[in-house]
């Protein structure tokens, strides 16, 4: 039966063999995923480089008059880069900065916290189980959700501010004042995604030897220096993972964000990639040149930013 | 068992044919599609005409997709411009995307019936350059328009400002109410550039060079401006509306008004259908005149409109559906349930029985129509002009920044005129 299946799926593929070679069978195999990737990755990719060398509002690339360089340039006008207000496009260098602010915060501490919490819950513990699950639930939730729960507890009506207002206190405008909106969009993305980087570095140190950890313990090393020399070297590449992949996530900022905020108050919590969304899509004129060149100067810096990081743990790993 | 065989063969053809030859006549009717957006019961209303007109008309069946508003501002555009435009729409940027309307003169039975009764409102739909032509239906005639929490003023011993007042008097009444009673809001007005307009234009803005050209900041726009900037300040205004979301979104205060926490909320006649509904006996409210300027007591003309597109493989059913919305009794049943304002010039000078047993509702509708009178000439270019929202948005975001503190009133006057050139270089208006 499974020989008749078998020579069932054979044919076609003997019978392409026998057309190509069997040197080139591999890209038979490769050629889906092949297709996939150049539909739904290159092909936007290029459609992109196109919007961002072209100008007007038309949707369709033929209808689109090519400018050149025209659409970075205008990007890129500044009188003074440290003065945003001196730029001809002041919001995209206004959203620059706040998502380099955030990605800032928002990295170290989501890097700080979620190894501190792999740590504890590596320990032997009761409920290890019920608190891995705990810190994984807000990952599984939709970012949509995400925000509209914490809209609930920060709005001036909402919960912490009535827990607030209950003992006394007055109402803070967690939401209206530009320091504490982007504080609370620091707090609100690491909360709903710390537990996927738990996840990994809890990953890592369970894959540490844990011969190592009763060496050090019969040699009586201080546990400071344990984590110090054993765990932290060991857990490196996990950790490597988790700054890329946080550092790309955080500069992709926009979801919960977007429905928290909407960026506000003013554009103090308006990051880059809502930036590029209002300018190609909210307006009555959609300017798509100028928000795919911007997302093209965006893809730059975060590739520049990647090697970095990788060529930084490559060293470390060294 | 040959027999048997055969039977079974037939049988199971049998059982393969019957639901294709049910559906043979279902695939025989037309199909049209409606994206369509609801403030409050238009939906339900526009649903049971439909079903009348397909009892009467077999052959079409009418889908009527509703989606949030959001879809139609964001959405709608993208799938328009990409070849994928639904059928039909209903739609509050009336010129923005008119270059892909169809043109539904050859389709309609009595052109002069529509030149007749939608005169004032047909351009508003036309592509540019277009002075001729049919290319929509306006399901809804709206004015922006305040309404007041009348019990709070009852409340505070605070009378009414009259139907002169201006906007700073209604300012100073606000406010006294407010902090009578300790209502949070003494004035919202919604986020959206269209909201502020028609107070500009009662303090003198024109929108318009004098040779016709976009024009967004001058002085008149400059005092509103500077107003709601200092309402900002001393409290008649609260961020919790501007502030609360940034960029071009727009933001109401429906949920404040009907919670009771605003004294009196600029927005439009399209909202007294939902607030008879959310508000219930909670407390007296009602829309009121336009507060004035010195160049009048205008607010702003707007509307949605129900239009069709040339992609549209059924131009004859549309022009069918769209005679049959527009024919007097049936736009007349649409508008009385709705207490929409209508656009119907006929039905203007008739008058419409609206199911408006509320007295809140006709005081409102009252207003509404008094208010229709005001409007300035200004009001009404601006709400034609196809591209009106590449100066609302500059208007929203940039004073919004002023106001947030991100930059000066001054300077937020020079993006704004700035955006708007942008706006207009991008659309390739002339």
């Amino acid at each position: 039966m499974r020989a008749a299946l078998a020579r069932l799926i054979d044919w076609p593929f003997e019978a392409l063999q026998r057309a190509l070679g069997a040197a080139r069978m591999p890209y038979v195999f490769v050629l889906p995923n092949l297709l996939v990737f150049g539909i739904f990755v290159v092909l936007p990719m290029l459609l992109n480089i196109w919007y961002a060398t072209t100008s007007g509002a038309e949707l369709m690339p033929g209808q689109r008059p090519f400018t050149g360089l025209a659409n970075f340039a205008e990007l890129l006008d500044c009188g003074n880069y440290l003065n945003v207000a001196s730029c001809r496009q002041d919001r995209f260098w206004r959203s620059v900065d706040n998502t380099l602010w955030f990605v800032a915060f928002q990295v170290i501490t989501m890097v700080v916290l979620s190894l501190i919490t792999a740590l504890v819950l590596n320990r032997k513990m009761a409920l290890r189980g019920f608190f891995r699950a705990v810190f994984f639930y807000p990952v599984l939730l939709s970012p949509v959700v995400v925000a509209l729960i914490w809209k609930w507890i920060l709005q001036p009506d909402g919960v912490l501010n009535a827990i607030l207002v209950a003992n006394g206190g007055q109402r803070v405008p967690f939401l209206l004042d530009p320091s504490w909106s982007f504080f609370w969009t620091v707090v609100v993305s690491v909360w709903a995604h710390m537990g996927f980087y738990v996840l990994i570095l809890l990953a890592g140190l369970q894959a540490i030897p844990p011969d190592l950890y009763e060496a050090a313990a019969m040699d009586g090393t201080p546990q400071w220096r344990v984590f110090w020399r054993i765990t932290l070297p060991l857990l490196m590449p996990n950790m490597a993972v988790v700054l890329v992949l946080g550092l790309i996530r955080a500069v992709q900022a926009f979801d919960e964000i977007y429905v928290l905020t909407g960026g506000g108050p003013g554009t103090a919590t308006q990051y880059i990639v809502q930036y590029i969304y209002e300018t190609a899509f909210a307006g009555q004129v959609h300017i798509m040149g100028l928000a795919a060149a911007a997302s093209m100067l965006v893809g730059g810096v975060l590739l520049v930013l990647t090697l970095l990081q990788l060529l930084a743990s490559a060293r470390a790993k060294q | 068992m040959k027999t048997l065989f055969r039977r079974t063969i037939m049988a199971g053809a049998a059982m393969l044919a019957l639901p294709l030859l049910a559906a043979a006549p279902a695939r025989a009717a037309t199909e049209l599609r409606i994206m369509w957006y609801s403030d409050a019961n238009e939906g339900d209303v526009m649903r049971d005409l439909l079903d009348r007109f397909e009892k009467a008309n077999p052959d079409i069946k009418v889908v009527l997709d509703r989606v949030p508003y959001k879809t139609i501002t964001d959405n709608l555009p993208a799938l328009v411009s990409s070849g994928q435009a639904p059928d039909m729409a209903r739609v509050t940027d009336l010129g923005g995307q008119s270059s892909y309307y169809l043109n539904l003169t050859p389709y309609l039975k009595d052109k002069a019936y529509w030149e007749t009764n939608f005169k004032d409102v047909l351009p508003w739909v036309r592509p540019a350059g277009e002075t001729d032509g049919v290319y929509g239906l306006m399901t809804q005639l709206t004015i922006t328009m305040p309404i007041v929490n009348e019990t709070l003023f009852q409340q505070a011993g605070i009378p009414l400002p009259g139907p002169t007042a201006t906007w700073d008097d209604w300012a100073k009444a606000a406010k006294a109410v407010a902090a009578k009673l300790n209502v949070p809001i003494p004035i919202a007005i919604d986020r959206s550039g269209h909201r502020i307009a028609g107070p500009a234009i009662s303090y003198g803005a024109k929108f318009f060079s004098a040779d016709g050209q976009p024009a967004l900041v001058d002085d008149g726009l400059k005092t509103m401006a500077r107003k709601i900037y200092d309402w900002h300040k001393d409290g008649v205004m609260s961020k919790a509306i501007w502030g609360s979301v940034g960029g071009a979104a727009y933001r109401g205060a429906n949920e404040e008004f009907s919670n009771g926490q605003v004294v009196l909320y600029m927005s439009g006649s399209w909202q007294f259908g939902q607030f008879a509904k959310t508000v219930g006996d909670g407390f007296d409210w009602h829309g009121v005149p336009n507060p004035c300027g010195p160049a009048g007591c205008s607010g702003m003309p707007g509307g949605a409109g129900l239009v069709a597109y040339k992609t549209s493989k059924h131009p004859a059913e549309i022009g069918k559906l769209m005679d049959y919305l527009a024919s007097e009794p049936v736009y007349a049943e649409f508008h009385a349930r709705t207490l929409f304002l209508t656009a119907h010039k006929g039905l203007m000078a008739k008058g419409i029985s609206y199911a408006a047993d509320k007295p809140q509702i006709k005081k409102s509708l009252d207003a509404a129509f008094a208010n229709v009178k005001a409007l300035s000439p200004v009001a009404f270019q601006l709400q034609g002009y196809r591209l009106n929202r590449v100066l609302f948005t500059p208007l929203t975001v940039r004073l919004n920044q002023a106001i947030s503190g991100e930059m000066s009133l001054d300077d937020a006057f020079t993006r704004m005129t700035q955006d708007m050139q942008d706006g207009l270089k991008a659309a390739g208006a002339k």
